[in-house]
């Protein structure tokens, strides 16, 4: 009950996108159409679903201060935490150049539509922020799992959403200069408020 | 690429030519890499709800980009195409990992506040995007001010977002409160102290404030997207 709790709130009340602000660069640059948002959607959701309980392990087991017991009790003393961001940003990187070769072999259709955005998970600040977040949090292996992937959930459902709304937009007469980034970011903000309703729920 | 951009840097280029300046000037305004490249928005806007905070994080960002731009562009020959992102990665989380720990040292109220989006800067796209595009094919100092021009210009409208929202959002600028200095709040109707404004102290004030920004820069720059 306590993770479907985790997860409902990490979908809609903590959302990446609305909440936290992460993940915006692709997030603004990947939303111009439907079907193209929904791959990167899934890809986010994939690569968090692996990299938050991958660095749950690193982090219980290598980096916090007396995590390399299990080698010998000597090194109970030894904090590894200033390692945190190179370890996990290594993780992802290598979690993303994974994803890349398996997309390639099984589904070239789907590899060739997403392009250049497929490595660009690497450097995609939901991925960090919410293996950081986890930290923070304090997390156990269980609900890291559902946080990852409940966090992409939440990702992919703002990405379609937004991308729904600029298909529409095209059709509307924007003032010139407000045309593209400037109009997306107001649609955002509005985006924003509406997710700002969940907040009321507590969990 | 990399020979082409070189040949036409003649080696008595003065220190600071007219291209040079126009590397650090062009960031500011035509080619913001906020409002034009759409580069470092996460970041950009999740810490702007105070000047401080901010002022913290345009200098750490600005930092890490020059620094970062100058390495990679002295070892842009030595590291192999397939690899390049895992070895920019690994230079921008060092820079980064060695920021945050100065900031834990010296300023901890400071680094508290910013919690993660130190880490993020990492991945922030600016750096990562100014290093793909420029400092992989180009010198030493030429890739400096690259990365300084992009820097400040990363600065200015984050700068510009926090004032509005610390303006309207808590009514002071660096924790001066404004309203209640000027003697608006105690003559007003309410007779109280500035109301916090929640729409501004969240991140839905940041979006609107920086699509307005686009737009008033947009207008002046007679530039239209498609």
């Amino acid at each position: 009950m306590e993770l479907i709790n985790l997860g409902i709130k990490s979908i809609f009340i903590e959302n990446m996108v609305f909440a936290y602000f992460l993940g915006m660069c692709s997030f603004l640059a990947v939303s111009k159409k439907v079907s193209t948002a929904m791959g990167l959607g899934a890809a986010v959701i994939f690569v968090l679903t692996i990299t938050v309980p991958l660095s749950w392990v690193l982090q219980e087991y290598v980096l916090k201060e007396g995590a390399l017991v299990w080698l010998s009790p000597t090194l109970a003393e030894v904090n590894l935490e200033f390692l945190q961001f190179i370890t996990f940003i290594a993780t992802i990187a290598a979690t993303v150049q994974l994803v890349e070769m398996v997309v390639e072999k099984v589904s070239p259709t789907l590899y060739s539509s997403l392009g250049i955005f497929l490595p660009l998970i690497a450097v995609n600040c939901a991925i960090l922020g919410s293996c950081l977040f986890m930290v923070q949090r304090d997390y156990t292996f269980s609900e890291a799992v559902v946080f990852g992937f409940s966090s992409g959930i939440g990702w992919w459902l703002a990405i379609i959403a937004l991308a729904a709304i600029r298909e529409r937009l095209k059709y509307s007469n924007v003032p010139a200069p407000l045309r593209g980034l400037g109009i997306t970011m107001i649609l955002t903000g509005l985006m924003g408020i509406a997710f700002m309703s969940f907040m009321g729920i507590t969990l | 690429m990399a020979e082409t951009t070189i040949a036409k840097v003649k080696p008595s280029e003065p220190l600071l030519s007219k291209r040079r300046k126009a590397l650090v000037n062009d960031p500011l305004n035509s080619n913001n890499p906020i409002t034009i490249q759409v580069l470092g928005i996460c970041s950009a806007l999740a810490v702007t709800t105070k000047m401080e905070p901010t002022f913290v994080m345009a200098i750490a960002v600005t930092v890490v980009l020059t620094a970062s731009n100058f390495i990679i562009s002295v070892i842009r020959n030595l590291i192999p195409t397939r690899i390049r992102i895992i070895v920019q990665l690994a230079v921008i989380a060092t820079l980064v990992a060695v920021v945050d720990q100065v900031l834990k040292a010296y300023f901890y109220d400071v680094s508290k506040l910013l919690s993660v989006f130190v880490g993020l800067i990492i991945t922030n796209c600016i750096v990562m995007g100014r290093l793909e595009a420029y400092a992989m094919g180009n010198k030493p100092y030429d890739s400096v001010l690259d990365g300084l021009g992009n820097g400040l210009g990363y600065a200015w409208i984050i700068l510009t977002v926090a004032f509005f929202r610390e303006l309207f959002g808590s009514g002071a600028v660096f924790g001066f409160k404004v309203f209640e200095a000027i003697g608006i709040s105690q003559t007003g109707w309410t007779g109280a102290a500035f109301p916090t404004n929640g729409l501004m102290t969240s991140p839905v004030g940041a979006f609107i404030i920086l699509g307005i920004i686009i737009w008033v820069q947009r207008y002046f720059n007679k530039y239209t997207e498609h």
